[in-house]
């Protein structure tokens, strides 16, 4: 079901990372770097779906909301209350898993798709209120005037800084994620997103293991919300309503549920579909709509699972020629 | 606000219909969760698919309303049937997650297809029979109204004669209750996930169908169907039949008096708030069993 998870997994990630430190340079304009820094906001979103998808076994349809109330908080904090950004990330980070924790507790320890279930209310409680509570929000025309990150006196608001730092807050995440599935915690997720019963007779407390996995997730989410607000200088409600979580599962899927290069894949169609979309018109979404039919038939295992197959067979390829 | 018992009333007729097509969509979902254990995406769509497929029938050919909406609820019912037969059927491991992340992809289609072929208008019906208001109790009740319900009745009738006294019907209460017994008394339970769906999109199309006098439909109002019939669904406890009455009438009934009494922005997270309790609470929903499992 999983990717393996080892030392080639921290290599590969180090080596896309120096890789992707060209990407300012090489950018043919600010419209495509902006894009590839979305891309990264992106990946946490869908990393961090995957990590609840694929190893909890539970489909959330409140990711955009976790994303969302990460941004509202640190973008209300900074844009009405003059708070830094620096101090509306961990309070935005508390706030999240807090309201997670309380989602997640109660559904989380019956069996089946309970979680899909409060989450879908769950979204759609945020969106009523990301519009109603005009005051704090903005209402429908959304939230403006949000400040950027300031280090040591120096605004992170220019295209190529805000890439760096990007990139460095969602690469320091995946670490994190691939620390948290190569530790003790992470063996008892992958055990029980097996086998939850057997897992449960070893003593592993599933409850306790699928809650946290739930929290940590839209902590994730929520910090991918901060980047985007701090960035944007702007929100509205639309960009986190019920189909941005579908959509964000849908990608999940693309790219391969519980497998680790998913994601990148998964978080790279979710990008770029909208700009897709704008540009070719009504077709597209039907030819969407198929092709997601088409790849869950014919890859199961989504972009990432076509990925080991083609290398598998390229590197069978490789050993019998070796052997010859 | 005065309030006296023709406002209460009022409201509730309001809820009660509205409730109805909420019903009417969440008996859907039942069915097709009760063969699947999977959460049908492209249900609102099948609604939506109906109401346009009627008001385009209207709108070309001028054909009795007799006509138009049996045909339509075929056509939508032959969309259900394919969107199963080539895509939930050829799935190698058909995981309850698989199934709904093949149904998001169908949703998608449907929306599409119906976006292309019948156009980005809103569409409208005329209502069955006149728009002349029935004053009951000090309240004004549309005629439309009373035949939403009276439909909703009879297609929840329909459905339950279907699954006690017809073969087929009692073949998919069997692969409901454990497939492979069923596989191994000869039961095609490939089969009865294909009735599944085609009842969910005959039952989504008739709601769509008869809303659609009230409230006019275009391609885009499948969403907000789907998410309100699959709460509904949830609240009278997923795969229950009756469930479906009880929770899509108590959610029209919330989202009424919600909208006068506390706000209408706020109505429906009142109505999801009520959600979230119930599944806290009660999560196999007002009616529903609890599953118990064993090892």
């Amino acid at each position: 079901m999983h990717s393996a998870i080892g030392p080639a997994t921290y290599r590969g990630l180090a080596v896309l990372g120096v890789l992707l430190l060209v990407v300012p340079w090489v950018a043919p304009n600010a419209y495509i770097l902006n894009l590839a820094t979305l891309w990264l906001t992106n990946l946490l979103l869908v990393a961090s779906l995957n990590l609840l998808m694929g190893y909890a076994g539970q489909i959330s349809l409140a990711h955009g909301a976790f994303y969302g109330i990460g941004a509202y908080v640190s973008g209300v904090l900074g844009a009405k209350y003059g708070i830094s950004p620096w101090i509306g990330l961990p309070v935005s980070l508390a706030v999240t898993g807090l309201v997670a924790l309380v989602v997640g507790w109660p559904t989380l320890r019956l069996k089946g798709h309970y979680l899909a279930m409060a989450t879908l209310g769950f979204n759609a409680i945020a969106s009523v209120l990301f519009v109603e509570l005009r005051d704090w929000t903005g209402g429908p025309n959304g939230l403006v005037n949000i400040p950027p990150y300031v280090l040591f006196g120096w605004k992170l608001d220019s295209d190529r800084v805000f890439f760096y730092f990007t990139l460095v807050v969602t690469f320091g995440c995946l670490v994190l994620l691939l620390n948290l599935l190569d530790s003790r915690a992470g063996r008892a997720l992958r055990a029980l997103s097996t086998a939850e019963i057997g897992a449960e007779c070893m003593g592993i407390d599933v409850h306790w293991h699928k809650l946290l996995v739930f929290v940590v997730s839209a902590m994730f989410a929520a910090l991918a919300g901060c980047l985007y607000a701090h960035h944007n200088a702007f929100v509205s409600p639309e960009s986190f309503d019920f189909g941005v979580s579908v959509m964000l599962v849908v990608m999940v899927a693309l790219g391969g549920t519980g497998h680790w290069w998913g994601a990148f894949f998964g978080a790279l169609i979710y990008t770029a579909l909208p700009e897709l979309l704008r540009s070719v018109g009504d077709l597209e979404m039907l030819v969407f709509g198929v092709s997601l039919v088409l790849v869950l038939l014919f890859f199961p295992r989504g972009l990432g699972g076509a990925l080991d197959w083609v290398l598998a067979r390229f590197g069978r390829g490789r050993a019998e020629g070796g052997a010859r | 606000m005065q309030v006296d018992s023709a406002l209460l009333l009022q409201l509730a007729f309001g809820g009660i219909a509205t409730g109805s097509i909420y019903a009417l969509v969440a008996l859907g979902f039942n069915v097709v969760f009760k063969s699947t254990d999977a959460i049908n995406f492209a249900q609102g769509e099948w609604v939506m698919a109906g109401g346009m497929m009627a008001a385009w029938l209207h709108q070309q050919f001028a054909w009795p309303l007799l006509a138009i909406v049996p045909l339509a609820v075929a056509c939508v019912a032959l969309l259900g049937l394919a969107s199963e037969r080539l895509s939930v059927y050829p799935l190698s491991q058909p995981s309850p997650m698989a199934i709904t992340l093949v149904t998001i992809g169908f949703a998608i289609a449907t929306k599409a297809i119906i976006m292309l072929t019948l156009g980005k208008m809103p569409m409208s019906l005329p209502s069955f029979s006149g728009t002349q208001s029935i004053m009951i109790g000090g309240a004004s009740v549309q005629p439309q109204a009373l035949w939403i319900v009276g439909l909703l009745l009879a297609t929840m009738a329909a459905v339950h004669v279907f699954f006690e006294r017809t073969v087929i019907g009692k073949a998919m209460k069997a692969a409901a209750a454990d497939r492979e017994a069923a596989a191994l008394v000869g039961i095609n339970v490939a089969r009865t996930v294909m009735w599944a769906f085609m009842i969910a999109a005959a039952a989504g199309a008739i709601a769509g169908i008869i809303i659609t006098p009230m409230t006019l439909t275009s391609f885009s109002a499948g969403t907000v169907l789907g998410f309100k019939g699959f709460s509904a669904a949830m609240l009278g406890g997923l795969g229950s039949l009756p469930g479906a009455l009880v929770g899509g009438l108590l959610l029209g009934l919330l989202e009424a008096f919600s909208a006068a009494f506390i706000s209408s922005a706020y109505k429906d997270a009142v109505a999801f708030v009520v959600l979230l309790l119930v599944l806290f609470f009660r999560p196999a929903g007002l009616l529903g069993r609890a599953q118990v499992q064993k090892v």
